[in-house]
């Protein structure tokens, strides 16, 4: 059976179901997944074409697949006041998947999306592998089961208006959330939230509406939480009024998880101002006050022995010499002609403007946390655990979250609270100190990355990338899914780092031979998977090496990768760059076009880069900050399949962009004697506006599939390589070491005893 | 315990706190207000900027004992009532240009740019791109750019 649009209509059908409820209740299983995206168009030309195994099973496939078994469901529930509730089971942490999701049941309800309340669902244990925020997953496996619930409450309010008004359901139309009949009698969908409601549950089939017949999704919308946000309403965990949660900080060691020896002063700083309890954790020496400031006193009066930490002794250079120990090896070096090189990454913070925190309300019987959570059940489990009670004691609300960009796939914050609010006996509203989050958070791990590529005449023969780097923990839920699925993965029996590592990366050319092996080493550091985990690296290493391929076989860098890459959506986004970026334009000495580009989850995207390296701009003077060489243009092409917000995903790419300039420029953490030297934001430098492109365009591409591919960090990668490809080009040489200004320290290293800086007193001083 | 009293988004307020109690913390665990966001407590960050009489200030470096009875702290929750309306001509910039991502550095953006443009506007000049390469409030989701467009627009409203 054909449709409208040539597509099977068959393919748009499925279960779904009213649930017994007061009023209106749809669901559908959460394992309903989207056909998954055919494999990409053969190799075409003369070029050698490499088999990737993510062209059989990527990252999100992956996801989707450990979904599948259970049978967790997710509801829309229309309300009595025509509003529409939706709890969704991920965290908002910026990317704005309340908005896409919002705009998927406005779309199958003909509901204005402002009648669409998208709430954070607890920690559902029921839901399994299905509440995990990560691998920019979200969009891909909510696509299809959410629309399913919101197609079937449709058909409910249709049937029960026709009661209503007396007329067939073929002669009502829905629009705006009002039932209108040809006579133009209307009733609006709230007052049918009890007539359309269900005494038993039952299952019920249901089609979606046909992409030609959008009129919501692939629209651009502005979020459905800004106004909250620009008046200062939106409310984060540290925002919550909880009774009696009162502030609390940690003392923490001055190395890497260093933990408390003893204490020579509790009485003393129990007694300071404001201080209602000073306890020893795990984790440091907890201070409950009044108000934060008073904690920040009393941490920073405690005198405290410690252990030594986990990565005691260590500096940059003994790790980098780890790195060199763990490499694996390239293979024989080819008879052919090669280009190689080998790429370092310092290690890089993944602290998000809110700091690690939490609220914490643990009694003898239960507990209640309020946290932003990336993997919710993963949390009230361990939370479980640790305060030795049932999980079904443990009560875990997901609340919005100030950033992740991995981060949040930990619960560090939540885990510290509970156990202080268990050990004083009264709730807590626990914040890491900025300096904590710094020194002692999650890091990208450092890493190297080896590259060889063999080539004769105008044919690459071999491409092999050896990834080394420091262990990134993944035992954040995303573990277990690797590991309850590895074993079924075309992957043989390799660790749940290597198996992400294959699935998330792809070779997108035609490179003939290709290999890429990831290895790990040392345990001792906080890490986590930052946005795009390993991609940013392992891109940047790959695409200054084509450069360098193309400067060997005579092509420019945008000729070059046109000619090899391995299909038509890939070479749209090239070609699309180049052409609104004006690729190859004259451009003063000292100053060059960078282009690269990266495929992952689904997607493609290519970035077009220009940047100043002139001493009069690297030098030019800013405060306690670093200036550098600046990006003054940026043009960014993506294809995400299909884009359900394309407003929502060109913010998610400049987000992207300006972690990706910060990652190839400034941004770095020095590790010496065991901690990090960076302390707070005049320490580590992130992207600030006078490293920002005056000129920017994201050019969101026109939908080449049927299913949302992920986006809330696909733009890394092309970004970080694009500016290192302007950056060699601009300089006649190509960078190997990143971020660039990674060997000069540009700041005074606060103490770390005691751990965290004193608050200013100048403030007034600064008025502007 | 000392008191202090100053004036918060046209309301006075008198606390009971020890002197030097940083304003921020008076504004968020005492008063309630928590548009102010904590970042860094050191004045590096800029997500607490709010106004003192007008003027971008950063309340996480100010103890409360500096304010006097006069002195009127505005937070993002008082800035619409500045200029009588629902919304700040600025607030409404952000809304038309889509910048909040996570939203936490929104409320400190949005006061910075106020105090800016209205600096910018007593020198009698048009903003420029130095003057917006000048502000020194972090944003981790990296919405500079929509910041700085946000910013343009709000100043022809202004
Ligand atoms: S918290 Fe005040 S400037 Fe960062
Ligand atoms: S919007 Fe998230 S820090 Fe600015």
């Amino acid at each position: 059976m054909t449709g409208t649009n040539g597509e099977r209509v068959g393919r748009r059908r499925f279960l779904g179901y009213v649930l017994a409820a007061p009023t209106l209740v749809t669901a559908a299983e959460f394992g309903l997944a989207p056909v998954a995206a055919s494999a990409p168009a053969p190799a075409s030309g003369a070029q050698l074409p490499s088999p990737d195994i993510t062209d059989v099973i990527d990252l999100n496939d992956m996801m989707t697949l450990a979904a599948l078994p259970t049978s967790g469901l997710i509801s829309v529930e229309v309300n009595q006041d025509g509003t529409v509730s939706f709890a969704l089971p991920r965290a908002e942490v910026g990317q704005g998947i309340t908005t896409s999701t919002a705009m998927l049941i406005a779309e199958e309800l003909s509901v204005p999306l402002d009648r669409v309340r998208v709430t954070l669902a607890d920690a559902r244990l029921e839901l399994v592998f299905n509440q995990l925020t990560g691998g920019s997953n979200t969009t891909f496996a909510t696509y299809t089961p959410i629309r399913v619930a919101a197609a079937i409450a449709r058909r409910r309010l249709l049937d029960a208006a026709a009661t209503e008004l007396g007329s067939a359901v073929t002669d009502l139309t829905l629009d705006t959330g009002v039932i209108t009949d040809r006579s133009g009698r209307s009733v609006d969908i709230g007052a049918l939230a009890e007539k359309a409601a269900s005494t038993r549950n039952q299952q019920v089939p249901v089609e979606l509406t046909a992409r030609a017949n959008f009129t919501v999704i692939g629209k651009p919308h502005n979020r459905i939480d800004a106004l909250a946000a620009v008046t200062g309403r939106k409310k984060f965990a540290m925002d919550l009024d909880v009774p009696d949660a009162k502030p609390t900080m940690v003392c923490r060691a001055p190395t890497i998880n260093g933990t408390v020896r003893s204490v020579a002063n509790l009485g003393e700083v129990r007694a300071m101002p404001g201080v209602t309890d000073v306890v020893v954790i795990s984790t440091g020496v907890a201070v409950r006050a009044e108000t934060f400031g008073q904690c920040v006193d009393g941490v920073r009066a405690l005198r405290v022995t410690w252990k030594p930490g986990t990565a005691e002794g260590k500096s940059d250079d003994i790790v980098l010499r780890e790195l060199e120990r763990a490499e694996l090896p390239l293979g024989l070096p080819s008879p052919m002609p090669t280009v190689e090189a080998k790429f370092t990454f310092f290690f890089r913070g993944n602290s998000a403007l809110e700091p690690n925190c939490a609220v914490a309300d643990v009694r003898a019987d239960r507990a209640e946390i309020w946290s932003s959570l990336k993997s919710p059940i993963v949390a009230k489990q361990t939370l479980a655990a640790k305060l030795g009670l049932p999980p079904s004691r443990v009560t875990v609300h997901v609340v919005e979250g100030g950033g992740s960009f991995g981060r949040k796939l930990f619960f560090d914050a939540a885990l510290e609270a509970a156990e202080v609010s268990q050990k004083v006996g009264r709730p807590v509203k626990l914040m890491w100190h900025r300096a904590d989050d710094s020194r002692q958070g999650r890091t990208h791990p450092m890493a190297t990355s080896r590259v060889r590529a063999s080539y004769l005449g105008d044919t690459v023969l071999g491409y092999h990338q050896r990834h080394t780097s420091v262990a990134t923990d993944l035992g954040h839920g995303l573990g277990e899914i690797i590991t309850a699925t590895a074993a079924q993965l075309p992957v043989g029996d390799i660790g749940f780092s290597e198996t992400f590592f294959q699935l998330s990366q792809t070779m997108s050319y035609n490179f003939g031979i290709s290999t890429r092996l990831l290895s790990e080493t040392d345990k001792g550091f906080n890490t986590g998977s930052m946005r795009n985990v390993y991609s940013p690296d392992v891109t940047c290493a790959r695409e200054l090496i084509v450069d360098q391929l193309a400067a060997r076989m005579g092509k420019n860098p945008y000729r070059f990768r046109r000619d090899f890459l391995r299909d038509e959506r890939s070479r749209a986004v090239l070609d699309k760059v180049a052409e609104v970026g004006q690729w190859g334009r004259a451009m003063p000495a000292g100053t060059a076009q960078g282009i690269a580009f990266h495929a992952e989850y689904k997607a493609v995207s290519a970035a077009l880069i220009e940047i100043d390296c002139r001493p009069e701009t690297v030098n030019r003077p800013i405060r306690d900050g670093v200036t550098g060489p600046r990006v003054t243009k940026v043009v960014f092409a993506v294809d995400v399949g299909l884009a359900v917000n394309p407003r929502g995903l060109e913010a998610q790419m400049m987000g992207c962009i300006s972690d990706g300039i910060a990652l190839a420029l400034t941004s770095s953490l020095h590790l010496r004697d065991g901690y990090f030297l960076e302390a707070s934001w005049d320490n580590y430098f992130y992207t600030r506006q006078w490293n920002t492109p005056p000129d920017l365009q994201i050019i969101v591409m026109p939908s080449t599939s049927e299913n949302p591919g992920g986006a809330g960090e696909l733009g890394v990668a092309a970004s970080m390589a694009a500016v290192a490809c302007a950056y060699g080009r601009a300089t006649g040489t190509m960078p190997t070491s990143f971020p660039i200004n990674h060997g000069t320290l540009s700041f005074t290293p606060k103490p770390t005893v005691p751990p965290i800086p004193p608050s200013p007193t100048d403030g007034l001083e600064h008025a502007r | 315990m000392p008191e202090h009293t100053f004036r918060v988004n046209g309301e006075q307020v008198t606390v009971d706190v020890a002197d030097d109690v940083r304003l921020l913390w008076v504004l968020r665990d005492i008063l309630g207000i928590t548009g102010p966001k904590y970042g860094c407590g050191i004045n590096v960050c800029k997500a607490c900027t709010s106004h003192l009489n007008s003027t971008a200030v950063n309340p996480c470096a100010i103890p409360v004992s500096d304010l006097e009875p006069t002195d009127e702290v505005t937070t993002i929750e008082g800035l619409p009532a500045t200029v009588g309306q629902e919304l700040h001509p600025m607030q409404q910039a952000w809304l038309d240009h889509d910048v909040a991502q996570c939203g936490y550095c929104q409320p400190g953006q949005i006061m910075a740019a106020v105090a800016l443009v209205r600096r910018i506007a007593a020198e009698g000049r048009a903003i420029t791109d130095a003057d917006l390469d000048g502000l020194r409030n972090i944003c981790r989701c990296g919405t500079y750019f929509r910041i700085r467009e946000a910013i343009k627009a709000g100043a022809r409203n202004m």
